[in-house]
């Protein structure tokens, strides 16, 4: 805990090499290199969430994204295994203001330095997060290029100019697992002091899609008594439904959904009606899709942990973690067909519908949080409850 | 579900008097509420006994009671009023109270008023030990655990259990003697003996130690729909051990990961849920185990808090306010965010920045304190501090403090530095810092304190980076190590100490070098959305997000943390100031650092600045703003300290010209201008060495008044009978240097004080608008000083001479706006003590008694109006009722100090009494400041020589109202002599049953004990008066207080229960803002 004192220090400020952020726009901004010594480029996004950085470093809905964390201080509790939601960090790199050199939680097993530097990621701090996330929040997100190593801001424009548009990017399919594999770990408290509860004894199968799959998903699926196959997103319905699931769940994932449409979204809609579905994020998009509806583009997305969402079922708001650049448009929903369930209360936008005749429900946000507020962990006992009700 | 159309009338309950831990944010949790419900078209009715604050001004409420917080003139209130609902959780504990009192004293039913906000039955769960336990366990959430246990065998089987150490605490003991923290068995028996031995139930609770587990706190809201959120963590620097209250607190929470986080969120929102709050705001604290993560539930409070009133103002979410809009029936979703606009309140606030709030102590004022902390709240007040990282929040916190101590200007001692460490004390960071700066490890560090080690890594590195500052110079400091030290809090003082230059240097090369400060707001959301409030705070970060306006604007600074002598009273004058701005159509901006306050809410002016009252922040403000205006006369001591320099660097200050607020303090000067004007003063002095303050002494005579110059609240002043006491006070007791001498007065013993506030303009005009007689003699300080309006003894000719000397004053002073002159008279003569051309602590008590707010008037005045353009009062401003001021002292928090009243003030707060005649008001106002007088019963009197005569009068007036009388010897034998039935009683050292006996056997119920004021205090005089403190027997050091007293007894059994609403005395419209107040006829 009290190591990594040893940083090279100059009036007793540290030193650390130079990184840059550029901007498609022209916009450069200097700092401190704090992570891995590459150049990364992608989609430069900001999350507006103050705890939960290791989260958001390992869900693959990040990839192809630069990151940048609103909150000031990143790294205090360092990084520990049971926090990851996938294997390594997947964002392509990371911009903040401070970034501690020393860990602090007992849970903790590695720096939270060590962590990202061990996955190649880099990192920019020192920089104005806050001139930036308004600069962002102003023109729209835009794509940028992190140079953990120095260089020249022009020539770094240029490439940022040059990587391909966050629009019309298939991501999902890039990051989804190659192979079928089976899940079944619950919840693991993270205190003795916390009380996940007993799990049921499983007795539904639920096949996943994994478009960029969120760990924490597949623990509290699994967490309500399912039990869990994990596909590769190509995986086509008729493969689906030869495992005989009870239920099939459509996870989160990166990039643009509408070129999903003749892939997984075609799959999807032969499911539909065929047995019960929940989507989340980018499942919901593709639900959205397969029900003849349309995604949009955000002008600069929803990342956080504090959406107010309303819940026209229950009446009621929850607070709700969010990860999504596109959105589907309610205008474009047959609502004969489906029922809006949820919308969220700071711009409106569409964050969960069902069909009013089949069992397919999802949601925009993430229930899961695994970085965020448990509010909405009910709707993993609605798709039980579904499940259930379709058996009989 | 939207606003309750049932209910037309609301009455809200104050908190009263400023006390330790209670202070103005419940004026800022209340005057939110007042606002809001009124806003919403509801009739509000106010009950508070402070007048000092903003939420019992006449344009907050409807109906404004200025009376006591009990149970029989609430009733007396409800009865008049007949409010349809009692808000009860904008009061802090007092208000909660008092509406759990009033509903089991039937009168709600009785009155068909319901209980809004939180229900009786959530109260008592959350406040009743047991209910809490139980409560919790069913939710499944951890609490200490502990166990009630009457012998050594249960108790050592229960410690085994659990594991040492473990905490003791005997049930119903005073004070919680005889309990003890026992780290092993041999403790554990000793402690535990004792303790079953003296509880009288013989019952000891033993409960786990949580000392060093780390601390946390969640403000939670929630609606009647069951909608609930978080709206701010806080994480406390100091673990567990010292109470939050005393405690530097970070906002947000720093040290959780995300699942920690939610894991407690999930257990705050169950114990709203569990605990039955509907509506409204809570704190739910926790412990966590830094080495397994194991976390328990502290406690929670159904109520907005001090930790909420700091959450409001750390995140830019207004807790009060929606949750008096959530007891009327709002849900969250259908209330705006003031900030964003566009999105609703119900979500939960994302900083982008650090909140610090370090507490202030004033344990200097109380010798014989140990200055150290635990469970028991001692501090006086507290600063906020918003950085974009914790470096810097936490530099401008310590020097918002004023305590010189960022400066580098408190001596530390090597040899001190492991006991300050071990045991908490409010020099605690300071010895943190210098611990590292003589080379300790974090490791060391973190093992002696249990601070966190990233607080402990953050704390040294910005000690590292002081101590390199020095080994460069300035010159070759490069722009980005300069914007560095910046960005991480260093302040221009500690750059300029380092490299040797003026801190004004060190000013100018930042701006050469281009690191200037620029502005980030304050915004609820982390930037996602725009802000449409300008609240703001200082960073060294890129981009400037002040905009500031085009239009005429006047800067206000603030009074900073509260401290005694410079408290809430400051910050009435200055909302004032902001609220008078505003109608003149100039832009308010206000400049603040104390996160109690109704200035710093982010509704109270044009502009809002969070930031320390120093130079350095102030010009950085100035340079952004370019204020036409800066106001200095309404923060007390913290503005004018700063006055000068900002006059020399060119800042425009309105009002009195700071040469001449100056010069009313150079006693040289001063003495001239009084010769000139041919008004005597006490003869006096000044020194600047022993020798001569001994010399000055002896040629003035004694008893003399000795203290420093430029002070508020009497610090380090003290009343000297001889050479001995003035030669002690020279050595040890103060700093004096050629442009601060020590000033030396005569001492007018017996004479009467007068307290005079008064308002001039740029004419010349003078309004009187309150001479204050005060009830204790003088020497004893005017703040602790109980007075009255009008003044009751003084001869029409003395107040013609009072009035005279006030003018001739203010127009020698050219004072624009407010002054306060105080008076001694003795045998008819009018001396002036001091004059402070600047707005004093009794500005809002003079402004409640006549209606008139002065600070408006003072504000018109220093913007060039005439005061007769803009009232119609002229001369004295009327006094249409009795209004007694009484102040309200801490010393149940500081046992074993002795509670005699002197030249250096003490209380923290005051309240006022409303009557038809002086006794009325004066009881109203000692049962509101807490020492309640009594009916009957037996008096206690022992006084000195000179007080025997009096004594005789005041014994008479005593036993024809039915008291018994008892007596030290000489006392008695005095009043034996009137032939007056009286019981002799021993004198402490005489023998027993002696006083203190009687006092804690409980068969006197009122001391009469007048000493040698000021002068060495005898162990007699200190036990009684220290044991009527923990025995809450009211106790009198002044006979003119004593004679005040039989004034009241007589008047409480002679007139009814009786209350008056601030709109009915003074006739106003209760929904206008009454510059223009009509004055009432009677009288």
């Amino acid at each position: 805990m009290w190591s990594n004192r040893g940083y090279p220090r100059s009036g007793g400020i540290t030193l650390l090499n130079l990184a840059v952020l550029a901007l498609e726009d022209g916009t450069v901004f200097e700092g401190q290199s704090f992570g891995a010594p590459v150049e990364r480029a992608g989609e430069v996004v900001f999350n507006t969430a103050i705890t939960g950085y290791q989260e958001v470093f390992t869900d693959p809905s990040y990839s192809g994204q630069i990151v940048v964390l609103t909150y000031p201080q990143i790294g205090n509790y360092g990084a520990s295994e049971a926090d990851n939601e996938s294997a390594h960090p997947y964002i392509e790199g990371l911009v903040v203001r401070e970034f501690s050199p020393l860990s602090s939680n007992w849970r903790a097993d590695q720096t939270a330095r060590e962590f990202l530097t061990a996955s190649g990621t880099p990192v920019v701090t020192g920089i104005d997060t806050r001139a930036l996330v308004r600069h962002l929040r102003s023109r729209g997100v835009m794509r940028g290029v992190l140079s953990g190593a120095g260089g020249d801001p022009k020539a770094l424009v240029e490439k940022a100019r040059k990587i391909p548009s966050m629009a019309g990017l298939d991501l999902a399919t890039r990051v989804s697992t190659k192979e079928r594999y089976e899940w079944d770990t619950p919840v693991v408290a993270c205190s003795p002091s916390q009380h996940v509860g007993k799990v049921p004894e499983a007795k539904h199968h639920v096949v996943a899609y994994d478009f960029g799959m969120k760990r924490n998903i597949l623990r509290r699926l699994a967490q309500v008594g399912c039990r869990l196959t994990v596909v590769p997103a190509g995986t086509s319905a008729d493969d689906v439904l030869a495992l005989q699931p009870n239920g099939v769940f459509l996870s989160n994932g990166p990039g643009d959904p509408e070129p999903l449409l003749d892939g997984p979204a075609a799959q999807v809609k032969k499911l539909i009606g065929r047995v019960p579905i929940f989507g989340i994020c980018l499942g919901h998009q593709i639900l959205g899709l397969a029900s003849g509806g349309k995604t949009y583009k955000l002008k600069f997305g929803h990342r956080g942990a504090n959406h107010p969402v309303l819940n026209s079922v229950t009446g009621r708001v929850e607070i709700t973690s969010h990860n999504h650049g596109f959105a589907v448009d309610p205008g474009s929903l047959n609502l004969n067909e489906i029922e809006v369930t949820h919308m969220n209360l700071n711009d409106d936008t569409l964050e969960g519908f069902r069909h009013r005749n089949n069992p397919v429900f999802c949601v925009q946000y993430h229930p899961e949080a695994a970085p965020g507020p448990h509010d909405s962990h009910y709707l993993f006992d609605d798709f039980v409850k579904l499940m259930d009700g379709y058996k009989k | 579900m939207p606003r309750r159309n049932d209910l037309k009338r609301i009455l809200i309950v104050g908190s009263g008097p400023i006390i330790i831990g209670q202070a103005c944010e419940f004026d800022y949790s209340g005057a939110q509420a007042c606002k809001a419900l009124k806003a919403d078209g509801y009739e509000v009715i106010l009950i508070n006994s402070n007048p000092a604050t903003i939420m019992t001004d006449p344009n907050l409420a409807d109906r404004t009671y200025v009376e006591p917080l009990s149970v029989e003139y609430a009733e007396e209130v409800i009865r008049r009023e007949r409010p349809d609902a009692l808000l009860s959780t904008v009061g802090g504990q007092t208000g909660l109270n008092l509406s759990v009192a009033l509903a089991e004293a039937g009168v709600l039913d009785k009155y068909g008023v319901e209980l809004i906000g939180a229900k009786l039955e959530a109260i008592k769960k959350a406040e009743d030990r047991l209910l809490f336990k139980d409560a919790m366990h069913k939710i499944g959430l951890d609490l200490t655990q502990s166990q009630l246990v009457n012998s050594i065998e249960k108790g050592l089987e229960f410690a085994e259990k659990i594991g040492y150490p473990v905490i003791l605490r005997p049930s119903f003991t005073m004070g919680g003697s005889g309990g003890g923290i026992a780290y092993n068995r041999e403790e554990l028996v000793e402690i535990l003996e004792s303790g079953i031995d003296l509880s009288p139930v013989h019952e000891v609770l033993i409960e786990e130690s949580v000392l060093g587990w780390k601390e946390f706190e969640l403000e939670v809201m929630r609606d009647l729909a069951d909608n609930a959120i978080i709206v701010c963590s806080i994480e406390n620097f100091d673990p567990m051990g010292v109470h939050t209250g005393d405690s530097i607190t970070v906002a947000p929470a720093q040290t959780l990961t995300d699942r920690e986080y939610q894991m407690m969120r999930d257990g705050a929102l169950a114990c709203l849920r569990e605990i039955g709050v509907d509506t409204g705001g809570s704190n739910v604290q926790f412990a966590i185990n830094p080495q397994n993560g194991r976390m328990v539930v502290v406690e929670m409070n159904p109520r907005v808090s001090r930790s909420s009133a700091l959450a409001s103002k750390a995140t830019g979410f207004p807790i009060a306010k929606i949750a008096a809009k959530l007891a009327v029936g709002y849900r969250l979703d259908e209330i705006k965010n003031d900030i964003t606009r566009k999105t609703p309140a119900c979500f939960e606030p994302t900083i982008d920045y650090v909140v610090a709030k370090i507490p202030r102590w004033q344990f200097e004022k109380f010798p014989g304190a140990a200055p150290v902390l635990g469970t028991q709240m001692k501090s006086v007040g507290e600063v906020m501090a918003i950085g974009r990282t914790f470096k810097q929040a936490l530099g401008k916190g310590m020097r918002s403090l004023e305590t010189g101590k960022s400066d580098g200007a408190v001596k530390y001692s090597e040899d001190l530095i492991e006991a300050r460490l071990i045991t908490p004390n409010p020099d605690r960071l300071g010895y943190i810092r210098y611990a590292f700066e003589r080379g300790y490890s974090e490791e060391q560090v973190h093992a002696l304190t249990s601070v966190d080690p990233w607080f402990l890594r953050q704390v040294r590195e910005v000690v590292d980076e002081e101590q390199a500052v020095g080994e460069t110079s300035m010159e070759n400091t490069s722009k980005d190590v300069l914007r560095q030290y910046k960005r991480d809090g260093l302040s221009d003082n500690v750059l300029a100490k380092a490299w040797n230059v003026s801190p004004l240097t060190v000013r100018e090369r930042r701006k050469e070098l281009g690191v200037t400060a620029v502005f980030n707001r304050v915004d609820t959301c982390a930037a996602e959305f725009e802000s449409f409030t300008p609240y703001l705070y200082s960073s060294y970060e890129s981009e400037c997000e002040a905009a500031p306006s085009k239009r005429k604007k006047v800067m206000i600074l603030g009074s900073g943390p509260n401290r005694i002598g410079q408290g809430i009273e400051f910050d009435y004058c200055c909302c004032h100031a902001s609220y008078a701005l505003q109608e003149y159509d100039i832009e308010s901006i206000m400049v603040n650092c104390n996160p109690e306050t109704v200035s710093t809410d982010y509704d109270t002016s044009d502009r809002l600045y969070f930031e320390p009252l120093t130079l350095e922040e102030v010009l950085n403000i100035v340079d952004t703003e370019k204020p036409d205006g800066v106001i200095v006369q309404f923060g007390g001591q913290t503005p004018l300290t700063l006055a000068l320099p900002l006059k020399a660097a060119g800042v425009p200050i309105i009002g009195t010209d700071p040469e001449n607020i100056d010069l009313a303090e150079d006693r040289k000067r001063f003495g001239k201008l009084l010769d000139d004007l041919q008004i005597p003063s006490p003869e006096n002095g000044t020194a600047t060495s022993p020798e001569l303050a001994c010399e000055v002494a002896r040629k003035i005579g004694y008893p003399v008044l000795v203290r420093p110059s430029y002070v508020l609240g009497g610090r380090a002043m003290v009343i000297a009978y001889d050479e001995d006491t003035v030669r002690r006070y020279m050595q040890e007791a103060v700093h004096f240097s050629q442009d601060r001498p020590v000033l030396i007065d005569r001492f007018l013993e017996d004479a009467t004080e007068v307290d005079v506030d008064a308002l001039a303009d740029m004419s010349g005009e003078v309004l009187i608008a309150g001479i204050m007689e005060h009830i204790e003699e003088a020497g004893v300080h005017s703040g602790d000083s109980s007075c009255v309006l009008p003044a009751t003894s003084l001869s029409a000719e003395t107040l013609a001479t009072i009035r005279s000397y006030t003018e001739r004053l203010a127009r020698a002073l050219n004072v624009i706006g407010l002054m306060n002159v105080q008076y001694a008279v003795k045998d008819g003569k009018v001396y002036v003590l001091e004059v402070n051309p600047r707005a004093s602590r009794t500005a809002p008590y003079v402004s409640k008694a006549t209606g008139v707010p002065l600070p408006k008037l003072a504000v018109g005045a220093m913007l060039g109006k005439k005061l007769s353009e803009m009232t119609d009062a002229r001369g004295e401003l009327k006094v249409p009722q009795y209004f007694v001021k009484s102040p309200v002292f801490p010393f149940n928090k500081f046992p074993g100090v002795d509670p005699s009243l002197g030249p250096e003030m003490r209380s923290t707060g005051e309240v006022m009494g409303v009557g038809e005649n002086f006794g009325e008001a004066f009881a109203k106002a000692q049962l509101s400041a807490g020492s309640p007088l009594p009916d009957k019963g037996r008096l206690f009197l022992s006084v000195n020589d000179r007080d025997k005569p009096g004594a005789v009068a005041l014994a008479k007036k005593f036993a024809e109202l039915g008291f018994e009388l008892a007596a030290t010897r000489g006392t008695a034998e005095a009043i034996r002599g009137a032939g007056l039935t009286v019981k002799t009683v021993f004198k402490v050292n005489e023998g027993r049953p002696n006083a203190v006996d009687l006092l804690k056997a409980g068969s006197l119920s009122l001391v009469v004990y007048t000493g040698t004021t000021g002068a060495h205090a005898f162990a007699d005089e200190k036990a009684i008066r220290r044991n009527a403190v923990t025995y809450r027997i009211p106790c009198i050091t002044t006979m003119s207080g004593a004679r005040a007293a039989v004034e009241a007894i007589a008047s409480r059994r002679r007139d009814p229960i009786r209350v008056w609403s601030l709109q009915e005395i003074h006739g106003t419209p209760s929904r206008t803002s009454g510059v223009k107040a009509k004055e009432s006829a009677t009288r």
